[in-house]
């Protein structure tokens, strides 16, 4: 190795890493980094059409989105997303993945491409379906619900029952992929500690909690923090079903930015919801390890 | 015995509630215009027709947004690749300073959700003259970390010893890049592709701040516009939405063996 070769490979180096580091510097640094400069002045119309409009008002939006009942209403939705989806979604995904791990299970293959398969499709599309599937007069899950004597439910029209139709659809679309996590997960754990645990007469529930649960634990977790990042960041669910509607019951923070930023254009105020956004993703994330290392999951 | 058809039945059953809302959107694509709004819901179309699709191309223009999601995500895709494969290979073989601790600040900037940057960007863009282009659309995913970060991971186990052989020979990096690390990349090229093709294809958001004009919408765009406007018309709905759902979907299930190991290296290493 001479000293020609290490200068031509620390060249190649930069030269081969170069074009990337700055479009992610142009395109996804700065931008981010812009974000929090932006929140801090008052970047409306004004100031689009000419810069000199432009002022630093310092924690102003911050304020005033304190004081704005609907950003509240936004931020209520989202957590709410949160709070019930995040259990909702972990778990449907481990108990899908047990499912298609299951040793005496046959043509496991097809079961897991199929139960995946929700996850690839186009969001908005199948938005659009279910919005068809929830129909208050001729959805099919309405038509379901009469076969057990459930009267019409008009699912996206009434506040309190658009957020749990939405979460079922979130559902349904991304359960998938958290599947295929906990089902590489799985496939490592050991199965002699499961047969020893079954010849001491371990029955499947006691099998699971005792030695597939703490097997999986740091998974439960990798996915639990995903899960939380995918609710917080919801928007085009709300925007093709209900447009934030009724009544704002479905409105989540990013349709909240969306709005101000490229409705009324307040991107100084609209800067502001998306670095709360971020803070309160990783305050929950950091909660999650936290409690996660308590209980000795990590 | 009995147990496992027990299993396997009720494991079919899952799937197929899982995936009837697609069967059922295929299905009702099918039907006259106003069959599928009756009670109780009709499950098959009672004399099947093409006309949705007729009317959705012919007097909709969907041809056009098929396009301009062909246009788009094929860009990408080249582009992601063009940006991020030589990243990521020099990231795991090539010794240079300071390349541990820039690589550290990426996967560190993983945890930054996209959305965050999206008004600074829109302006930044504004400021460029690309608003409203097929170029605007692209521009996210030039900046793809996870791609460098997947194809590093994979990079890592190719034998140094190979690389060193062939610098001894006096291959410059650039050919080494080409003839011996491009050939090695094959499988994990594909995947690549594949998500960033599916990730561009699917995505709604930022198409829907920076493309403007109507001739320039991407499907999920157009869809979601032509859902406002047509909230009745459930069959010529769910007939664009099978237009939408149907390349991604078949390109899927023909690459899923890349797709799902591809999300593995991704997810349970990270």
């Amino acid at each position: 190795m001479t000293a020609a070769h290490v200068g031509a490979e620390a060249r190649a180096g930069w030269a081969m890493t170069a074009p990337a580091l700055t479009a992610i510097g142009l395109f996804f640094a700065l931008p981010a980094l812009a974000s929090l400069v932006l929140s801090f002045t008052d970047f409306d119309i004004y100031a689009l059409a000419n810069l000199n409009n432009l002022r630093f008002i310092g924690l102003e939006n911050y304020e005033r989105l304190i004081g704005n009942p609907l950003f509240w209403q936004a931020m209520g939705n989202t957590m709410w997303f949160v709070v019930f989806g995040v259990p909702l979604v972990v778990a449907a995904s481990l108990g899908a993945a047990l499912l298609v791990n299951a040793r005496t299970l046959k043509w496991r293959g097809v079961w897991r491409v199929a139960l995946f398969a929700p996850f690839v499709t186009t969001l908005v599309a199948t938005a659009v379906v279910w919005n068809y599937l929830l129909h208050t007069r001729y959805g099919l899950i309405n038509y379901a619900l009469g076969g057990l004597g459930i009267a019409p439910v008009d699912w996206l029209g009434n506040p309190s029952t658009a957020l749990p139709a939405i979460l079922l659809f979130v559902a349904w679309k991304s359960f998938g992929y958290n599947m295929i996590i906990f089902l590489a997960a799985l496939q490592a754990v050991s199965r002699d500690l499961e047969d020893a645990a079954r010849v001491d007469g371990a029955g499947a529930w006691m099998r699971f909690r005792h030695v597939t649960l703490p097997a999986i634990a740091p998974t439960v977790l990798l996915v639990a923090i995903l899960t939380v990042a995918g609710m917080f960041q919801l928007f085009a669910e709300p925007y093709v079903m209900t447009q934030g509607g009724p009544a704002r019951s479905t409105v989540t923070v990013l349709y909240f930015m969306f709005e101000e930023g490229f409705k009324w254009w307040n991107l100084g105020s609209g800067a502001a919801v998306a670095f709360i956004l971020f803070l309160c993703i990783l305050a929950v994330t950091l909660v999650q390890l936290k409690v996660a290392k308590k209980v000795g999951a990590i | 015995m009995i147990r496992r058809y027990a299993l396997t039945a009720f494991t079919a059953l899952v799937a197929l509630l899982v995936l009837m809302p697609l069967v059922w959107m295929v299905s009702v694509s099918f039907m006259a215009p106003g069959e599928a709004a009756a009670f109780p819901p009709p499950l098959f179309p009672s004399s099947p027709t093409l006309e949705n699709y007729r009317t959705l191309f012919g007097s909709y223009g969907v041809g056009r947004y098929l396009l301009n999601s062909v246009i788009v995500s094929s860009l990408a895709t080249l582009l992601a690749l063009l940006f991020t494969v030589p990243a990521g290979y020099a990231f795991a073989k090539l010794r240079f300073s300071g390349r541990d601790a820039v690589f550290q600040a990426l996967v560190a900037a993983l945890v930054i959700p996209g959305q965050i940057g999206m008004l600074p960007l829109f302006l930044e863009l504004k400021a460029m003259g690309i608003v409203n282009s097929y170029a605007g659309a692209l521009v996210p995913w030039l900046a793809g970390i996870f791609g460098i970060f997947l194809v590093r991971q994979f990079c890592l186990s190719i034998p140094t010893e190979l690389l060193e052989a062939a610098r001894i020979d006096g291959a410059t990096e650039g050919q080494i890049l080409r003839r011996i690390v491009l050939p090695a990349l094959k499988p994990i090229l594909i995947t690549l592709a594949l998500f960033v093709f599916l990730g561009s294809w699917n995505d709604f958001m930022w198409p829907l701040i920076v493309l403007a004009d109507q001739n320039l919408y991407t499907l999920p765009v157009a869809l979601a516009a032509l859902a406002r406007e047509h909230v009745q018309d459930n069959e010529l709905m769910m007939a664009g939405s099978v237009v939408t759902v149907l390349p991604v979907l078949l390109l899927f299930l023909v690459l899923q063996r890349h797709y799902l190991s591809g999300l593995l290296a991704g997810s349970v290493k990270g």
